[in-house]
């Protein structure tokens, strides 16, 4: 039994291990890095642009616009990517074929995450790399391992979403509208702890009430990845560990909700 | 797709080609019809609340405060026209360096625009809502603001002819900014003795450069020009008239 079990584990990783690399294998064949790099040409082409506009502080303006757009960015197309990429699988009855080998579910999603993971990782390193060569190194390395971390739950919320809603434009839509929202939440609560008037009243109470139940639940992408630690000073390290382990704990999170959606429908 | 799997133009029904190209006439004859764009002057609206400005940075308040601040900049040359400095509304144009500062306080290219765009125009009122504003923000961050007061006491002497208040300014940087370099905390020296414009802007800025303070080429340059310009005045006046 003990060695059923170990070649059912064995066999398992080597099923994970090729869906990874066939996840991979399809980003490089749609050309996904190429489009990435055009994305952030684009991004610097206009950071240049403003620059060029600037009277004083012009690194300081080239560094803070291309570190905020080119994070959005990645978000944007991994994102993007990873939803199409699934649809694509659900459309083709590609899912139906693979789940009919001796695959089990959890797999598939461990699988295919862990090809998207690769890919974010390749995406933050490529977003990263431009910042080496006008931010201190120190800085440009903990914002490029933020963004990577970032880009981990963001590629295990767009996971959860697509296979909970399984349509492009509601999972995308969810996607968008919970990345603002965490990203913002950090003001949204600043600003309901000090309400102007009235700060007493029971509908004040319950707004800021559900506000800090929605913090509860979203994670603090806004103290991640900012672009402040490249024109004003380094995060520092434990600022990271922090950020890894919001990653961690979120995206385990996701991955669990996924598999257990996954796992309750019919296919 | 590649071309090989496309089917032959041929393929395409004749009405279709006609409608195409009936739509792109139309399109093109619409266009052609409209008025062109007339150049309007938009008044400076009040920046948002800070607060409101943060939620929308998504927690990226450096990067939305160099955004702003190039939009506030630009404000003056609106397409197909440009306004006077002086003719902007000042209340409005602290509101928005204010809010900009807020959201980077490590910034100095608010205090910039406030000293060398909008503290140049030939108005004594306007001039001195601009140093009181970067004289306020001075006394939330001497030790890095310092250098933009001392901006604000040259020009309050020479331009304004105000010594007192240059003095006053002047005596706050050596008060309050510890980590001034030596001759900025004297500068009221400077202001005592009997210099011209010119040559006390060229000690302020050789002072500026020898410091360190200015490392921004793009700044450098900006000042040169400053500095030029101020000598090509300062020659005219001093050339005799030929009238």
């Amino acid at each position: 039994m003990y060695l059923s079990i170990q070649t059912n584990y064995s066999m398992g990783r080597q099923q994970i291990a090729t869906l990874a690399s066939f996840t991979l294998l399809e980003a490089w064949r749609t050309r996904l890095m190429w489009l990435f790099v055009v994305a952030l040409a684009l991004v610097f082409g206009a950071a240049y642009f403003l620059q060029q506009l600037a009277i004083t502080e012009s690194t300081r303006v080239l560094i803070a616009f291309s570190a905020a757009a080119s994070r959005l960015a990645a978000v944007f197309v991994l994102s993007l990517y990873i939803l199409t990429s699934l649809v694509r699988e659900f459309n083709d009855k590609g899912l139906e074929l693979t789940l009919s080998f001796d695959l089990r579910r959890s797999d598939y999603i461990i699988g295919r995450l862990l090809g998207f993971l690769l890919i974010a990782f390749a995406m933050a390193l490529l977003t990263g790399l431009p910042q080496l060569i006008f931010a201190p190194l120190s800085a440009a390395l903990q914002w490029t391992c933020s963004l990577a971390l970032e880009l981990v739950i963001v590629a295990a919320l767009s996971v959860f979403c697509i296979m909970t809603f399984t349509q492009l434009m509601p999972a995308a839509s969810f996607v968008a509208g919970f990345y603002v929202l965490a990203r913002a939440m950090g003001a949204i609560q600043l600003i309901s702890a000090t309400p102007i008037v009235d700060g007493g009243a029971l509908s004040q109470r319950v707004i800021a009430w559900v506000i800090h139940a929605l913090a509860l639940i979203l994670p603090a992408l806004d103290r991640f990845t900012q672009s402040a630690w490249l024109v004003d000073g380094a995060a520092g390290w434990p600022a990271i560990g922090a950020c890894a382990l919001q990653a961690i704990i979120y995206s385990a999170l996701l991955v669990a909700a996924a598999m257990f959606d996954f796992y309750r429908r019919n296919l | 797709m590649s071309a090989r799997d496309e089917r032959p133009l041929a393929a395409v029904p004749g009405i279709l080609f006609a409608a195409l190209f009936a739509t792109l006439a139309a399109q093109i004859a619409w266009q052609a019809a409209q008025p062109k764009p007339v150049a309007r002057a938009e008044a400076l609206e009040t920046p948002p609340a800070v607060n409101a400005l943060r939620v929308v940075s998504l927690g990226e308040p450096v990067a939305l405060a160099q955004l702003l601040t190039l939009y506030l900049q630009a404000f003056d040359n609106q397409p197909g026209i440009s306004i006077p400095f002086r003719e902007l509304d000042y209340a409005r144009v602290i509101d928005w360096l204010s809010a900009i500062l807020a959201l980077d306080p490590v910034g100095q290219y608010p205090l910039l625009m406030a000293t060398h765009l909008y503290g140049q125009v030939p108005d004594p009122a306007r001039e001195r809502l601009m140093f009181a504003f970067v004289h306020t923000q001075f006394l939330q961050d001497p030790n890095r603001r310092w250098r933009w007061l001392a901006n604000a006491a040259l020009v309050c002497k020479h331009r304004l002819k105000d010594l007192p208040l240059a003095l006053r300014y002047a005596r706050e940087i050596a008060e309050r900014a510890p980590a001034a370099p030596a001759w900025a905390r004297q500068m009221h020296i400077i202001l005592l003795e009997d210099l011209g414009e010119v040559a006390s802007a060229k000690i302020l800025i050789g002072g500026l450069l020898d410091s360190g303070e200015i490392k921004d080429e793009f700044e450098l340059r900006f000042l040169i020009d400053r500095l030029k310009s101020l000598e090509e005045k300062g020659e005219i006046s001093s050339s005799p008239s030929k009238n």
